[in-house]
């Protein structure tokens, strides 16, 4: 796992759907009828029905943990939620990833996350820190 | 939101076992492909004693602490109004199939900007012998009256 600060180490593109939507909300939980109902969405002032953050932030990870191979080296993951992703039931929404490495010591790699949707960003400092040991 | 909420610790929530098929489902819904995610073959042979959770499992453990503080009577908060702001797990180890957790919520942080309320809260998740797995750390914004 051998990296330089700004290396791009994956690039990952997913096609979420409405059905990914009710999966996650299955998976993990997370009811909350924004995530289903076009009408409850358009209630509370939304476009649409929206993908779970947590389903993006629980994806955007996923290229960082099959270039390390064990999501157990991960030490830290955060991300701040910026902007919904509108998920339109017939073409779904298609989000990419991209992986750069952004800080680099002898104990640990940072990996920064760019996620981006309809050519705009999703997540703000979404960031995995892991361990080389 | 109330102010005096910072600073409270909520009581554990009721013990969570982590279940094989769980995780496999977690995993699909997340596109988590690993071998780890899925196969107890491999991830026995990676170390682990049973197949691994996706980093972002712990969110239905500390989903409960959440339930608790939006339930606390005198918090003020209205859940129809709540954003998740941003989220964060700084782990000790991974999960894994058979682990029991327990998760306590601390309130660590409440401020206000710009009509909004934010309440940052910590869920330390530990196992059956008390030792820590992971931390979540969120932040819920309330959107104020428009």
């Amino acid at each position: 796992m051998i990296a330089e600060i700004g290396e791009v180490v994956a690039e990952k593109t997913y096609t979420l759907t409405r059905d990914s939507l009710v999966r996650y909300a299955g998976a993990s939980g997370d009811f909350n009828p924004i995530h289903y109902r076009d009408d409850v969405a358009q209630s509370v002032g939304l476009p649409g029905v929206l993908a779970h953050g947590m389903l993006t932030m629980g994806f955007a990870v996923q290229p960082v943990v099959e270039w390390i191979g064990d999501s157990g080296k991960i030490l830290d993951y955060q991300v701040r939620f910026t902007r919904p992703v509108v998920v339109d039931p017939a073409d779904g929404a298609v989000v990419t990833v991209v992986a750069k490495v952004g800080a680099l010591t002898d104990a640990e790699i940072r990996i920064d996350l760019t996620v981006t949707f309809a050519d705009q960003t999703v997540l703000g400092k979404a960031q995995a820190r892991v361990s080389l040991a | 939101m109330n102010p005096e909420l910072q600073g409270r610790v909520f009581a554990p929530t009721a013990p969570y076992l982590v279940g094989r098929e769980k995780i496999r489902e977690f995993s699909r819904a997340v596109f988590a492909t690993s071998p780890l995610n899925h196969d107890p073959e491999a991830a026995i042979a990676a170390g682990y004693a049973d197949i691994v959770a996706p980093p972002t499992f712990p969110i239905v453990i500390q989903e409960a602490t959440l339930a608790q503080l939006l339930a606390e009577p005198d918090a003020g908060i209205d859940f129809t109004r709540v954003v998740h702001g941003d989220q964060r797990f700084s782990y000790t180890r991974a999960i894994v199939a058979g682990d029991e957790l327990t998760a306590t919520l601390a309130v660590t942080g409440i401020k206000s900007l710009g009509g909004h309320s934010m309440v940052t809260s910590e869920s330390t998740i530990v196992d059956r012998a008390g030792d820590h797995v992971v931390t979540a750390i969120s932040t819920l914004v309330v959107r104020g009256d428009e």
